[in-house]
């Protein structure tokens, strides 16, 4: 599984890839995280366009992060579910808890920043997990 | 399996509880029940089904310890499939309250607790059989549409 984590000011997005199982959660929640601890994000989107296969340990890492946000107020969004992803989610009811969108996240809120004056991408940490 | 099953084709593996054999569960029923042509959704569904059950398996059965889970898997006449997975794991004590949507013995590892619930949902039956200290084993139907009738059905649509 690979993730890629995007930082925009107090955004931050999680572009998964891959199988997101028991085996493949650790990883990925480990580096998503870090991301969570050190830039306490007011926004959080996590996008699944890359997700070929989800079973429950992907509801668990979606509602351990929403957890973490919704301590401190922030809000999670999920974009780009597949119709069998989707069907997952709305069984473990995350669609009461987080915002469902579609679309391209991160041509939307995080490129294109060195064109706008006075906000830059202050980081891109880029992980590949075996 | 009921008396008036008969079997088309039949596959037995067994696996030691590593987490890397969740994947290779999944791709093993995929590429055995792909000889019924099922549907897209349908064989998302039981790659989904199975990948609960092997991980509640390695995740519960041997929590930190190394066992074998078996899975057998059978296509049945009728287009139906058939599998069954076995862990000689600790075992479950109550399972109504395991069935219990959300609810997790394992709150700490970011476990939903959706297993046996989706299991459930996207398979046709399900059945949990188990004994604390000996093993658990899970039973699951599935019938599957045939490529026929839904051709049938797209044209009444």
């Amino acid at each position: 599984m690979n993730v890629v984590i995007y930082n925009n000011n107090n955004r931050c997005l999680v572009e998964l890839h891959g199988e997101l199982d028991h085996h493949n959660a650790s990883c990925a929640r480990m580096n998503i995280d870090m991301a969570i601890d050190s830039k306490c994000p007011s926004e959080l989107y996590m996008d699944f366009s890359g997700v070929t296969f989800m079973d429950s340990s992907g509801i668990g890492l979606v509602m351990g992060r929403y957890r973490m946000l919704h301590e401190y107020g922030g809000t999670l969004y999920i974009a780009n579910c597949s119709p069998s992803i989707s069907r997952v989610m709305h069984i473990s009811g995350m669609n009461k808890l987080a915002t469902f969108i579609n679309g391209d996240i991160r041509g939307k809120y995080f490129s294109g920043l060195n064109d706008m004056k006075g906000e830059t991408t202050d980081e891109k940490i880029r992980q590949d997990i075996k | 399996m009921k008396r008036s099953d008969r079997i088309l084709n039949e596959v037995k593996l067994a696996f030691p509880s590593r987490s890397e054999n969740e994947s290779f569960a999944r791709m093993a029923i995929s590429g055995f029940v792909s000889q019924l042509d099922p549907q897209i959704d349908e064989l998302s569904d039981i790659k989904t089904a199975v990948s609960e059950a092997v991980t509640n398996c390695i995740v519960h059965g041997y929590k930190n310890t190394l066992g074998i889970v078996s899975l057998t898997a059978r296509l049945l006449v009728g287009n139906e499939v058939y599998i069954k997975i076995t862990d000689k794991g600790c075992g479950i004590e109550d399972i109504e309250a395991a069935m219990t949507p959300l609810y997790t013995s394992a709150p700490d590892q970011d476990r939903a607790g959706l297993g046996f619930t989706i299991m459930e949902s996207f398979m046709d039956s399900l059945s949990v059989k188990s004994k604390p200290g000996k093993g658990t084993s899970v039973t699951m139907r599935k019938k599957l549409t045939t490529r026929k009738a839904s051709d049938e059905n797209r044209r009444k649509a």
